[in-house]
């Protein structure tokens, strides 16, 4: 299986980088040279992340991305950025978000895009660009990476939520730079990036101001945006520059992060991508378009023993944890967006799992160092990335794996898993075990805020701490079973049949009504801010992206811009 | 302490028996007076003016004329006459009654702009307050006040609309409007060109022909608006409107006559010589309607505009005389040919009409200034000069719309950057002109009938009085 990849391990990328010629797939990967609508600047310790918009370069054609708007290709360029930032910028304790036009900070997702994009495009491209926002608010709470915007002209919409993902807004005190969310009464649709729910959650606006807000089209400036909470300071045209930059040094020089240190290049990630083939270096995915399935085999790490910390800054993305989390990373971005007929991930892996827990150890032990808290973070927000992939989950434990640690979250992470109970007859591989590691128990915590393990075991609180106690042990499928780590242990006469089973299944149901069951049983537990943004805001969002009042021959959605009015149906469902 | 503003603020709206409105505006008052004595004209409160004041909506009652002190102006709240049985004359709602209260979901919409024209008027005379020192007669320092104390009213009308019609927000508006100044870094004008000084005289002249007439069409497409109030508003300041661009016309008119007058005096068309003997010579009188046409062309906005379509879709904002134009008044699938530049070329293309308002809107305007320009012509024509104004191409010097990428030369061509900063200087003015133009205004001409060396008189005075009637009497 390797064997076709090595050639390509040394070449400059597969066809995966430069598909937009050869097939309508999006790419994730990208960097600051090639930025075509951010720029990113550097001094001392604060980053200054500018957006200016080309509204040229769009990722579909029929619109024109004005008024710094965006659509999924400037979104992917802020995620690479913010990755980039937290690895390749140690230094970096604040970063600001503003904008390089003038009078206008960001006009939010463009309309048109969204007006003639498909409903899966639409869906996509809202879960993408909130997890985004997702990452931003990593990196200020758990990277002491704080990021801050300034806002300098009109930020609408997508634009607000944008600022409302940073820790501190700062808004033009000009008489004319505002703030709004007018995605109800411009659009008939929600302000669906976060914005209702870090408006009353997060920073906490009184939910009846929040309903004036959100129903005002023309937004709210200058004094009341601070007594509203909307932002935390407006600042006079004659003193922005410099106050902006005052605060993020304050902040930065507030941060841990090590202003002495190299920091890790995140280097072109390798892929070659085929029909029927996504492969990188420790990841290989098939994909089934009979069955509609992707089969990822996952490989552990080679090295016998795990490389010193002092040594993982110039071991960089070849350190293992960082490369599975960012292969898994961009494979789970391709897979969701470009492959919406592959409605069944099925996880395996080969290695071996002594060697994982040897990684994971080093983690654990290492995590207030820098690069490795981001590498944890980095593993946390990829798990995270697929527990909200609209997708069925399935892990299969069978000989040669190894679900160990960090990579035992696959098998939380799925809605159901299989694990081979003995040996497969006439074969010389030994039964399959798990292992649990320290990792397993907070590292890698769900939007719920709680393991998955945790998650999993809500009404047996004593398993979990059973669990803990079987840290490091080799698991059999027996004993895996009765700590209550997976589902199902067939024997090797039964094992084709239940798995073949299990897939054809789940391939006869209905796709809408299993993403559905499937996000509502993944997510027991709390409610946070994300479990009510993916959760609540999300599903009302995409039901209204359903509905003829903004997707109809006169909906609002559809007639934005051309003057013309919608026609709604007034009945209230 | 209560004014009595009903005797104070002359009106048709009732404002006596209106309690509400009376607070309101009460409170606003003795705002827009510091606003006017920090900001209006320099050095003139205590002159004695010799300026219009309305009294009335009545064909008598718009133009009263005696002295006053302009901060004891009586600055009046006026409409239009109701038109019996008005109905939107477009858009959506074609045919139903005229609001007489603001629709709850236009009320944002309108709300801008009501407040978008609002900022023009006081921004303009904030523009214009230095000129006083430097005026080239009394008669034209007169005019210059009776312009400045009708903006300040036109401010009067919108603020009305504000207070009277759009609450708690309206009153916050109409606050705003006076901390926002023209230029300030911190707290600018809405609009670009409300920003920019008028360093001269020559300018004003420009800016009360050119951009003023930007007032005019703004206001024309406002009369038309199913809002009655503010439709009727309108149509009440464009009387008013009227004398100001009649400043700028004239004022440009007398400034060619002059030169006129020098050149056939010297039998030279020499601009130096021209320029030596105190007059301004013709191109640079072209450079100047150059600039001041093209930044007024940048304030009708976006060829296409999607705000535009839907305030003509909603019937909040018209095309400029509605009544007058032979169609459905819906425009939902009609076309318009828009000169757009596309692919580095210039080309005329069918747009879809709703989208095309604002540039219907231009092309009105440019019509419109065009026949001004022929009237300057027939005076060089008269004095038997060969040269001619003309406007320059609507894409030349643009910051605003599909334009604003390209570099295009006064007749239209398309030529690169580096050919634009090459050759701009022979068709925008330059320092040295705006240096010359400003040696000729140093001091203001003051002695009742005396004219500054660059501008003839005019044909008559204000009201039937005599050129050497003392318009403004100092103290």
């Amino acid at each position: 299986m390797w064997g076709g990849l090595a050639s390509f391990m040394n070449k400059k990328s597969g066809t995966f980088n430069t598909p937009r010629k050869e097939s309508n797939n999006v790419t994730f990967q990208t960097c600051p040279d090639d930025y075509k609508h951010w720029k990113l600047s550097i001094d001392g310790n604060v980053a200054r992340l500018a957006m200016k918009v080309n509204e040229k370069v769009t990722i579909n054609s029929g619109y024109e991305l004005k008024l710094n708007s965006y659509d999924l290709g400037v979104d992917i360029e802020l995620y690479d950025a913010t990755q980039r930032l937290r690895f390749e910028h140690p230094e970096v304790g604040c970063v600001i978000i503003s904008s390089d036009y003038p009078n206008v900070f960001c006009a939010g997702a463009n309309i048109k895009m969204l007006g003639i994009s498909s409903h899966d495009h639409k869906v996509n491209f809202c879960k993408f660009t909130n997890e985004t926002r997702n990452c931003i608010e990593d990196a200020t709470n758990h990277s002491y990476q704080r990021y801050i915007c300034a806002i300098n002209g009109t930020a609408a919409g997508g634009g607000y939520e944008l600022a409302l993902a940073t820790d501190y807004i700062m808004l033009l005190d000009d008489g004319s730079s505002t703030i709004s969310l007018p995605e109800l009464p411009l659009l008939a649709v929600l302000p669906g990036t976060g914005g209702l729910t870090r408006l009353v959650d997060k920073r906490k606006v009184r939910n009846d101001r929040a309903d004036v807000f959100c129903t005002t089209v023309e937004g709210i400036r200058g004094k009341r945006a601070v007594e509203w909470n909307l932002v935390d300071e407006i600042i006079p045209r004659s003193k922005f520059d410099k106050t902006v930059f005052e605060r993020a040094k304050t902040y930065a020089d507030d941060s841990d992060r090590p202003r002495d240190v190299a920091g890790v290049k995140l280097q072109e990630l390798i892929v070659f991508e085929s029909d029927n083939q996504l492969n990188s270096q420790h990841i290989s995915i098939k994909l089934d378009r009979q069955q509609n399935i992707a089969e990822f085999l996952i490989t552990g790490p080679e090295v016998c023993s795990p490389p010193t910390v002092e040594d993982l800054e110039n071991l960089g993305c070849d350190f293992w944890p960082l490369a599975i989390a960012r292969e898994l990373d961009n494979a789970i971005m391709h897979l969701r967006l470009n492959e919406s007929n592959i409605g069944t991930w099925v996880f395996r892996s080969s290695g071996e799992n002594s060697k994982v827990a040897a990684y994971d150890d080093l983690l654990y032990a290492n995590q207030n160092n820098w690069l490795v808290r981001e590498i944890i973070l980095y593993l946390k927000r990829t798990l995270k990335r697929i527990d909200i992939s609209s997708r069925s989950l399935l892990t299969l434990v069978e000989p040669g794996s190894c679900f160990s640690g960090t990579l035992l979250e696959l098998v939380f992470l799925s809605d159901r898993s299989y694990m081979l109970h003995g040996m497969m007859e006439g074969e010389n591989v030994p039964a399959p075990t798990i292992q649990l590691t320290n990792m397993n128990f907070g590292s890698y915590p769900m939007a719920n805020g709680l393991s998955r393990i945790t998650t999993r075991l809500l009404g047996e609180p004593e398993k979990v701490e059973n669990a803990k106690k079987l840290i490091n042990s080799e698991l059999d499928a027996v004993e895996a079973d009765n700590a209550g780590l997976v589902t199902f242990i067939p024997d090797d006469i039964d094992w084709d049949d239940e798995v073949r089973i299990a897939v054809e299944e789940r391939a006869a149901f209905s796709p809408d009504g299993l993403s559905g069951m499937e996000a509502n049983l993944r997510f027991a537990g709390p409610e946070t801010i994300e479990t009510k943004i993916f959760g609540r805001l999300s599903a009302w969002q995409n039901w209204i992206f359903q509905r003829p009042n903004a997707v109809g021959e006169n909906g609002a959605l559809k007639l934005y811009g051309t003057g013309q009015r919608s026609q709604f149906d007034k009945q209230r469902v | 302490m209560s004014i009595d503003l009903n005797a104070r603020i002359p009106n048709n709206v009732d404002l006596a028996d209106d309690r509400r409105l009376r607070r309101a505006l009460e409170s606003w008052q003795p705002s827009f007076l510091s606003w006017w004595k920090d900001l209006g004209p320099e050095g003139s409160i205590d002159y004695d003016v010799y300026l219009r004041t309305a009294i009335s909506v009545e064909a008598d009652g718009w133009a009263n004329f005696d002295f006053v002190k302009m901060p004891e102006y009586r600055w009046g709240i006026f409409l239009a006459p109701p038109e019996e049985g008005r109905t939107i004359p477009f858009g959506e709602h074609k045919g139903e009654r005229v609001w007489n209260e603001v629709p709850g979901e236009y009320r944002a919409p309108l709300r801008r702009l009501i407040v978008t024209q609002g900022d023009t008027e006081p921004a303009s005379v904030e523009q214009q307050r230095l000129l006083g020192l430097t005026a080239p007669s009394m008669y034209d320092l007169r005019n210059l006040f009776q312009v400045n104390i009708e903006e300040g009213r036109h401010l009067w009308a919108m603020v009305y609309l504000l207070h009277a019609y759009f609450g708690r927000d309206g009153r916050d508006e109409a606050e705003s409007m006076l901390e926002r100044h023209s230029g300030d870094p911190d707290k600018p004008r809405i609009l670009g060109a409300f920003n920019e000084e008028t360093p001269d005289w020559l300018s004003y002249y420009m800016f009360t022909f050119f951009t003023d007439r930007d007032g005019k069409f703004q206001l024309s497409s406002l009369a038309e608006s199913g809002f009655d109030p503010l439709a009727r508003t309108c149509r009440f300041m464009l009387t008013e409107e009227g004398h100001h661009m009649f400043i700028g016309t004239t004022g440009i008119a007398r400034v060619i006559t002059r030169t006129c007058e020098v050149m056939k005096e010297l039998k030279t068309e020499d601009p130096e010589k021209i320029r030596a003997a105190g007059a301004i010579d013709l191109a640079t009188l072209q450079r100047y309607i150059n600039f001041h046409f093209s930044v007024s062309l940048d304030l009708f906005g976006n060829e296409l505009s999607t705000n535009a379509a839907n305030y003509y879709t909603a019937g909040l904002k018209g095309r400029y005389e509605e009544s007058k134009i032979d169609d459905d008044h819906q425009l939902n699938n009609d076309i318009y040919k828009v000169i757009l530049f596309e692919d580095e070329k210039i080309k005329q293309s069918d747009q879809n009409a709703l989208l095309a308002v604002n540039e219907r809107l231009r092309d009105d305007y440019i019509a419109d200034c065009q026949a001004g320009v022929d009237r300057w012509n027939k005076i060089l024509k008269r004095n038997k000069t060969d040269y001619r104004f003309s406007l320059p191409h609507r894409g030349f010097n643009r910051s605003i719309g599909t334009f604003s990428d390209a570099k295009i030369t006064t007749d239209g061509q398309v030529i690169s950057g580096v050919d634009w900063s090459k050759r701009s200087r022979d068709w925008l003015p330059t320092r040295e002109d705006r240096e010359f133009v400003r040696s000729l205004m140093t001091k203001a001409v003051i002695e009742p009938g005396k004219f500054a060396s660059w501008v003839a008189p005019p044909g008559r005075g204000i009201n039937g009085q005599p050129l050497d009637f003392e318009y403004v009497r100092f103290h």
